[in-house]
């Protein structure tokens, strides 16, 4: 089995893993990261949302060897070491942008790089940005509400970290 | 008395009835630390489960060949129905109608046949394949054209009956009938079906289950396994959704992993793959109902009869109540002279369909505006005058096809209000005005309200449990038997106990439901979660708190009204204590400090049999304006703004039920509009993945959308803290979305014909219904 060495929330591991080896399964299964979660099993819901090399990427539709020396983010790597929560989370959290959640950490990997990319975030840029998402639960409204939230404290995050 | 108080104790609790408190897990979820079972650590040898499903829809089976099966890699066991130590039955009605595996005959395409259990999931999914299956096909009932030549019932149908109704539609100046089909719908909740199964000592078993109804899953496995149900445990603490969908379909996979658990002595896990989940659960029904309405000139409706067939699948489920209350809610908000309403539940050679939010209310309701529009197109009049012409009565007027009084209607004020803030006549006028000068896109605008019943109809299910224990440092660990799907459950339950004794919300241990603590619970639906669940853990408390004044009266040397709880402290007479202190004491002084809570709805009863009785201990209400724009030429259509005025009584969370009335409307979009149930003529299902079966997504929900909940209104009844259910009303305010498509598609033949748009309006419906409306009208205007 070929050894793949991937940078997943700032640690290094390298694990021995079969060539078919889905990113979702290398992160739940073998990492233990069980935040990514699987919902239709064909890349279409966006429940395994993480970021690679800071880009959003369904992990079921991406192979564990495709990571290969990359950098990979997921929900449980977001907040700060201390338990700060990342803007997003917190927008989430503070708007009710969540009912059974278990869509959650995907759609909010979705917004962090929907926030990052996008200056000025609009309604329509998040209706239009979080196409590959599905919530079954809340009706979307207030998980457009928690991204254009969170994605203003995203703009203020760095300067007040700056300062610190 | 406030000089007493020490400093650095707040004036209020976090957390009490009725602020917005959050979702207990809300930080879980956000950082991903909320566990679903598939989350959880696996025990060490755990076995991967997956089933054997049937190819065709009716057969028999001629041989069963496992054997490739078998030598499969990594495979364990195989387990067919002759393995099974009990019955093999998981029907929640214990009919014998629902095999956990099929034997001589499947009856739908994709009923399990057998299970694999292996190492990994990889291999028991590749095992499952190789099976070698000799069928012997039958004619299948797939539609319900057939089904109603058939005419085989999986359930006794019922009518309900008020006055003479052949005789009122008789005799009305005008009369009219139509058939309305109207579709199933998927749950997809976005966590499938899983359970994990872990052998215990002698006959025990625990089954982590996804599922709305621990006690029925309990029971299934018992009865599976051949044991009693004190040797099942079976615990959820949260699911990925379920909508109905896991109120009697997680029977399956947990009586699948029990069974494996047992005769292996390994835990065992199942979690089918999306579209075996599809293919293998139940679904929304869907009907086709027969109307005659009896009119005056005015639009009063003088006497109608419905007739509901619905396609039920292939054995009972809860087919007989969710088509019951098809029948309850075909009233809506409108008052019937006379009435005469049947259900006819078929047996058909699909999924055996089941509970899904609104369990049938939402298809009577449907049915009941049709009419409504029907009886609006003949007079030219616009519907919301017909609608409001029909309403309810206070004082008289106001006996259900069902004959309970309706004590507690507000849709008359409700809908004014929405109608006045919501500008509906103004909107109206100017979409007229607008279409007049827009050939191929049209506008359509139409209010329709809600009225639907709060309780169980099975008057016994009506019924929960809580258990509450505080410990010796004053910390609260509460539990109950209802699930938490997402709704808010917990965190409602939990605020009313911090309300009751006055103590911070964080005070307060949220637990896992599970038979082990609170047993014989009902399933967690029906809308009656929180007044169930709510009543008993308020009642647990009580019984805590009255030990707890005891204690301190005669300690404190003070009347028992001299106790008081305040914001965490209690004051004893003059002075004040601090909760946990008092509760330190009663730990000495050997006060009991766990307590149970018990509640049964009052004031209903039901008989079927004779259709007379008072099913719900009351009714929501609530009223939604939609607005849509169409393009005539594809059929096409965004949603462009909602309206919603809403009954929560005195809401006990506004921002969960804020929550409940958003998801739900959108969830009854999809129902109404883009999710399309298609099956074959052979009686697969065609539509078994999202990419086929499209629930609403971000850019579909409405561009602008107004929520509020009508104020002033506690429930008249004694619920908790006088709040209302609200899981499965808000749904049914979707209904607003299929009358504007059906308003602006009527635009095209100048409001003179009723569409008929039978839901869901796909692009392809409303595009055939422009057609229909244009051909029966006249060439279309010169562009």
């Amino acid at each position: 089995m070929p050894t793949v060495t991937i940078t997943v929330n700032g640690n290094t591991v390298s694990r021995a893993v079969e060539g078919r080896t889905l990113l979702v399964h290398f992160l739940r299964e073998q990492l233990g990261l069980t935040g990514t979660h699987v919902g239709c099993d064909t890349s279409q819901c966006g429940a395994c949302v993480v970021l690679v090399d800071g880009r959003s990427i369904k992990s079921c539709t991406m192979l564990a060897a495709q990571a290969d020396g990359r950098e990979v983010t997921t929900i449980e790597g977001l907040a700060a070491a201390d338990g700060t929560l990342h803007p997003m989370q917190a927008a989430f959290r503070q708007h009710h942008g969540l009912q059974y959640g278990f869509c959650t950490p995907g759609m909010v990997m979705s917004a962090v790089e929907l926030a990052r990319t996008t200056p000025h975030l609009t309604e329509q840029a998040v209706r239009d940005g979080l196409e590959g998402n599905i919530c079954r639960c809340t009706g979307y409204h207030n998980i457009v509400k928690a991204i254009l939230a969170g994605a203003e404290a995203m703009q203020v995050e760095p300067v007040a970290q700056a300062a610190e | 008395m406030r000089d007493d108080i020490p400093t650095g104790i707040a004036s209020e609790i976090s957390g009490g009835a009725g602020v917005e408190q959050r979702h207990d897990s809300a930080r879980k979820h956000v950082t991903g630390q909320a566990r679903y079972i598939d989350d959880l650590p696996e025990p060490a040898g755990l076995l991967h489960v997956q089933l054997g499903l049937s190819a065709r829809a009716h057969a028999r089976i001629l041989a069963l060949d496992l054997d490739a099966v078998r030598s499969a890699p990594g495979v364990v066991a195989v387990f067919t129905a002759a393995d099974i130590p009990g019955a093999n039955d998981i029907g929640c009605m214990l009919r014998d109608d629902e095999p956990l595996f099929a034997t001589d005959t499947v009856r739908y395409h994709g009923q399990p046949l057998f299970a694999v259990a292996a190492e990994t999931r990889a291999q028991a999914r590749f095992a499952v394949t190789r099976a070698r299956i000799d069928y012997q096909d039958q004619e299948p009932v797939i539609d319900l054209t057939r089904a109603r030549a058939a005419a085989t019932r999986v359930w006794p149908p019922m009518t309900l009956a008020r006055g003479d109704a052949a005789a009122a539609i008789a005799a009305a100046p005008r009369r009219l009938s139509g058939r309305l089909r109207i579709g199933g719908q998927e749950h997809f909740y976005l966590e499938g079906q899983i359970a994990l199964a872990i052998p215990g000592e002698d006959d025990e078993v625990t089954v982590l289950s996804s599922t709305q109804h621990p006690s029925e899953v309990q029971h299934i496995v018992a009865h599976i396994l051949n044991v009693a149900d004190n040797a099942v445990t079976v615990e959820v603490r949260r699911m990925g959704g379920a909508f109905g969908g896991k109120e009697t379909q997680a029977n399956l996979f947990a009586a699948a992993t029990a069974l494996v658990a047992k005769a292996t002595g390994r835990a065992a896990k199942l979690r089918p793959d999306r579209d075996d989940d599809m293919a293998i659960t139940g679904k929304r029904h869907d009907f086709e109902v027969d109307y005659t309405v009896g009119f005056d000139d005015d639009g009063m409706i003088q006497g109608v009869s419905y007739l509901f067939a619905a396609r039920c699948g292939f054995a009972a489920d809860l087919s007989g109540p969710v088509t019951d209350r098809a029948l309850f809610h075909c009233d809506n908000g409108y008052y019937y002279d006379a009435v005469t309403a049947s259900s006819d539940p078929l047996m058909t050679n699909t999924v055996s369909n089941t509970a899904f939010r609104g369990f049938g209310g939402p298809q009577g309701m449907v049915a009941a505006e049709r009419v409504i529009e029907e009886v609006a197109f003949a007079l030219g009049l616009d519907p919301l005058t017909v609608r409001k012409r029909n309403f309810y009565g206070t004082t008289s007027r106001n006996v259900t096809p069902y004959h309970q009084v309706v004590e507690d209607n507000i849709l008359p004020e409700l809908v004014a209000e929405l109608e006045h803030s919501a500008d509906y006549a103004g909107r109206r006028a100017a979409i007229r005005a607008a279409n007049a000068a827009s050939p191929w896109l049209r506008r359509g605008i139409a209010l329709t309200p809600v009225k639907f019943g709060i309780a169980f109809t099975a008057t016994a299910y009506n019924q929960a449990g809580a258990l509450i224990h505080i410990y010796k440092d004053g910390s609260i660990h509460l539990n109950h038997g209802g699930t938490e799907m997402g709704q808010g459950l917990y965190t409602k339950v939990a605020q009313i106990v911090a309300a009751e004794f006055q103590v911070d919300i964080e005070r307060i241990r949220i637990t896992a439901t599970t038979t082990g603590k609170v047993p014989n619970t009902s399933a967690t639906a029906a809308s009656s979660g929180t007044d169930l669940n709510g009543k008993a853990a308020q009642q647990a408390a009580q019984t805590l708190k009255a030990r707890l004044v005891a204690f301190a009266a005669a300690s404190g040397g003070v009347s028992e009204d001299d106790v008081v709880f305040l914001p965490n402290r209690v004051r004893i007479g003059a002075r004040e204590t601090p909760f946990a202190t008092l509760v330190s004491q009663a730990y000495l002084a050997r006060v009991p400090l766990s307590a149970t809570g018990f509640y049964r709805t009052p004031k209903i009863h039901w008989d079927r049999a004779v259709g007379h009785g008072r099913p719900f201990l009351y009714f929501v209400y609530g009223a939604a304006i939609s607005e849509v724009t169409v393009d005539t030429l594809t059929g096409e259509y965004r949603v462009d703004r909602v309206d919603i005025l809403h009954d929560c009584g005195r809401s006990l969370n506004p921002a969960i039920d804020r929550g409940q009335i958003e998801g739900g409307f959108v969830q009854g979009m999809g129902w109404l509009t883009t999710e399309e149930l298609w099956w074959d003529s052979a009686g697969r299902l065609r539509t078994h993945a999202p990419s086929t079966y499209k629930i609403p997504a971000c850019g579909d929900r409405p561009a602008v959308f107004n929520v509020r909940m009508i104020e002033g209104r506690p429930n008249r009844e004694d619920t908790v803290f006088r709040s209302k259910a609200v899981g499965e009303p808000p749904l049914m305010l979707a209904i607003s979305v299929l009358h504007a498509l059906s308003d602006a598609i009527a635009s095209v033949g100048d409001h003179r014909l009723c569409p008929r748009l039978d839901p869901p309006a796909t692009p392809e419906a409303v595009l055939a219904a422009i057609e229909s409306v244009r051909q029966r009208t006249g060439p279309p205007p010169e562009p």
